[in-house]
């Protein structure tokens, strides 16, 4: 059947030497490519499974009193929204696993994506000419992070009525214009009317998912274009690629990953409970509950606005800068805008204006490789402060002493682990070309250390 | 860190022990009958999620079926891909990327396009003005999405003698109002939804109480009104710390559970700990002739969190 569609085509589009061609596509073989392949495969499980949920789910705001299956809140008035998203948890057969896997999916996706991010950073993967590329996958993450969050807020849980409460006011912050933008997006005050939720809701289920299939198409086609990077290792020169090719060899590897991250994402929504909507109850703006916590990739946001003192701008009777833009806003501004022009920053301060497609291993950068930890460091203690009050309870360290632990930890442990790291980088080096390590190389210009 | 990074090099550097290729060998009927039984319990999985489905619908067991279906197909083939196929590692030349003369070509036909223009920065200068006027008039619908700002963030429905309710709508007796106690009350006849309607009343001994001398009456026996919500985020404060050893213990402060916001209820609301840069907007209480509570006017400062105009008009 194959051999004819082959064929078929051929006489139509003349497309063969095309399936040729992707057929020959060579794969170099290392397990840190497959990070990227990973959140691929978790975007198409929350593509299937996220369609399955819009027939279910509505997107409004109009009170209805519960009398469904779950006996602990029948006869409370709630949302469409959250009632809708209930019926998929305990009224549709097959409804809470979807919706847990789905939810699962959204998680992995991102921590997928940044474990990606790292190994491209670590390797200096981002270097010319695949800087390029390094922009499109940022822009795909920060993209992620926020359809993530118009993911869970559209359920209309406590929960996500609480994180849509900071949405508003982080809104609400931008420096002059924010509170007409935050009522421009509530259409009101928040918590904002119908014509809300159904633009979260094409925002979640139309927009951002079509930016980002539209990134990752524009994402392949480039590293397909440049060809895959590769370590350094016997035959593997600035020149050529080595690897398996894709058929047959890595084709079933890939599908075998693809299959397997969904496996373990339906045995996940299948096992293990997440975001148990009904524990929280509906959202009223005049309720909260204590010990509430976002999905993992919101945390250093929460963690920024927790960290930050109460500072404010005052201008007279004019607030130009309120609180919540210092932690909510310009914080992630900054750490995406470093991402951003890391690839360039990299090329003025080590004057490397060369094409890279030799990976290096991180202790051939020694700075570069110190940099990026310091970076993780800082967002670490910040993602950190998110749990401090989880902390507290389970540990009893008093929330105010651990906030300003992590408040110094935050401005004085990123230039610790600069140093110890730089220093342990610059060791491993040394060590590496007095005795080299197997399979690795040290043939005169196979050696390029940029950042040293 | 050392072992941190001593692993990570370790693990990143494993990929480049592969041996060249080798020429392939016999089929491999070992793995052939694995990635059968395999693509076979995929069958039997699939067969068991219908069956979980059609019975009661348990999630685990719908999850564990599908799961493992997906994960034996995954085995199935990596399997194949490791086993079955071929292995032969191959190399290739990388395309030329920086070919700086095609570039130029390309420059060279693009400025064709004004060889025959005598007033290049002019027609220039115009086409962006154009450019820039249609996309500043196309913001306009954009105006449509919102109301204005200021008209709907400065409306409170707290008026000189509005009662104070409860979630039910019923009044509140001061006499009921216990010391130490915490509770979200409402204007009467007002949307619960607005920002501005939910308070907390609190109750510390009368004695305790430092207001300022122009709040001296907003607090009849003791009893403390207060928007609920937190003027950092806009979350509901709904942690009362209330010590019960007052020598240990700090004083009694409302606290907002999303970012830690603590605001001292004995002199009126100030900020003691968090981000918070504003007071907690208290509202002056006072009773009628019932002993019920109602408002004696509207908060101290503009309730929900900070933006350009929130300290003005209050």
């Amino acid at each position: 059947m194959i051999k004819r569609s082959v064929r078929f085509l051929e006489s139509r589009v003349g497309s063969s030497s095309l399936v040729k061609k992707t057929l020959d596509y060579i794969f170099p073989d290392h397990w840190s490519f497959l990070l990227g392949e990973i959140a691929l495969y978790c975007f198409v499980v929350l593509v299937a499974t996220g369609i399955y949920l819009t027939f279910f789910f509505e997107p409004s705001y109009a009170r209805v009193v519960y009398d469904g299956a779950y006996a602990p809140l029948r006869g409370r008035t709630m949302t469409e929204a959250y009632r809708s998203t209930l019926d998929l948890s305990y009224r549709w057969r097959a409804g809470l696993l979807i919706r847990q896997t789905h939810h699962w999916a959204a998680n992995v996706f991102i921590a997928a994506i940044v474990m990606h991010l790292f190994r491209v950073f670590l390797t200096g993967a981002f270097r010319k000419p695949r800087d390029i590329n390094a922009w499109v996958g940022t822009t795909m993450l920060a993209l992620a992070v926020v359809e993530g969050y118009a993911g869970y807020s559209l359920p209309d849980d406590l929960l996500s009525g609480m994180g849509l409460a900071i949405g508003y006011s982080v809104a609400l912050s931008i420096p002059v214009a924010g509170a007409w933008i935050g009522t421009g997006i509530w259409g009101g005050e928040f918590p904002g009317s119908d014509t809300f939720v159904d633009r979260l809701f094409i925002v979640h289920v139309l927009i951002i998912p079509v930016v980002i299939a539209a990134l990752i198409s524009l994402h392949l086609a480039i590293i397909v274009r440049q060809k895959h990077s590769q370590f350094r290792g016997p035959g593997r020169t600035e020149r050529n690629v080595v690897g398996l090719r894709l058929w047959p060899a890595y084709a079933f590897r890939s599908i075998g990953l693809m299959l397997a991250v969904t496996g373990v994402l339906f045995l996940l929504g299948g096992l293990i409970q997440i975001n148990p909507i009904w524990q929280w109850g509906p959202f009223e703006p005049y309720l909260a509950t204590n010990g509430a916590q976002p999905d993992w990739y919101l945390g250093w946001l929460l963690g920024a606005l927790r960290l930050m003192p109460g500072w404010e701008l005052h201008v007279g009777s004019y607030t130009p800068i309120p609180n919540a833009f210092f932690g909510g806003l310009l914080f992630p501004l900054v750490a995406f805008a470093l991402l951003y022009l890391w690839p360039s920053l990299e090329r003025r301060l080590t004057g490397d204006e060369a094409r890279h497609d030799l990976l290096d291993v991180p202790s051939d950068a020694p700075r570069r490789t110190a940099a990026i930890f310091a970076f993780a460091t800082f967002l670490g203690i910040v993602f950190l402060a998110g749990s401090a009050d989880r902390i507290a309870v389970q540990v009893h360290i008093s929330y105010v002493l651990q906030i300003w632990i992590l408040r110094v930890a935050a401005l004085v442990l990123p230039v610790a682990v600069y140093y110890v790291v730089r220093a342990v980088c610059v060791e491993l080096r040394e060590e590496s070309r007095i005795t080299p390590v197997e399979g690795r190389l040290l043939e005169p210009g196979s050696q390029s250390e940029p950042g040293s | 860190v050392k072992w941190i990074v001593s692993l990570l090099v370790l693990l990143l550097g494993r990929g480049r022990r592969k041996a060249p290729a080798v020429p392939e060998p016999a089929p491999d009927r070992t793995a052939e009958t694995l990635v059968i039984w395999l693509l076979l319990l995929v069958m039997l999985c699939s067969i068991a999620f219908a069956a979980f489905y059609v019975h009661d619908g348990n999630t685990q067991l719908l999850g564990l079926a599908i799961g493992f279906a997906f994960l034996c197909a995954a085995g199935a083939s990596v399997l194949a891909a490791s086993r079955l196929v071929p292995q032969e590692e191959h190399v290739e030349t990388r395309p030329v990327l920086d070919d700086q003369a095609k570039a130029d070509e390309a420059i060279a036909t693009y400025s064709q396009g004004s060889a025959r223009l005598s007033r290049k920065r002019l027609l220039l200068t115009a086409a962006t003005g154009a450019g820039g006027a249609l996309a500043g008039a196309l913001v306009f619908p954009a105006l449509s999405l919102g109301p204005n700002a200021v008209d709907v963030l400065s409306v409170s429905p707290w008026r000189d003698g509005r009662r104070v309710v409860d979630e039910a709508g019923r009044p509140i007796l001061a006499a009921d109002v216990a010391v130490g106690s915490f509770r979200t009350a409402f204007p009467e006849h007002a949307s619960k939804e607005l920002l501005s309607s939910p308070v907390v009343i609190v109750r510390i001994p009368e004695r305790e109480l430092a207001l300022s001398d122009d709040r001296r009456d907003w607090a009849p026996g003791g009893i403390l009104a207060f928007s609920k919500i937190c003027p950092h985020a806009g979350c509901a404060i709904s942690l009362f710390r209330y010590p019960s050893f007052e020598d240990t213990e700090p004083s009694p402060a409302l606290v907002c559970p999303c970012h830690y916001s603590t605001f001292s209820v004995a002199d009126g609301g100030s900020r003691t700990f968090g981000p918070a840069a504003r007071p907690l907007p208290q509202l002056p209480l006072r009773l009628d002739e019932g002993g019920q509570l109602v408002a004696g006017g509207d908060f101290s400062g503009r309730v929900g969190p900070s933006w350009w105009k929130v300290r003005q008009g209050t």
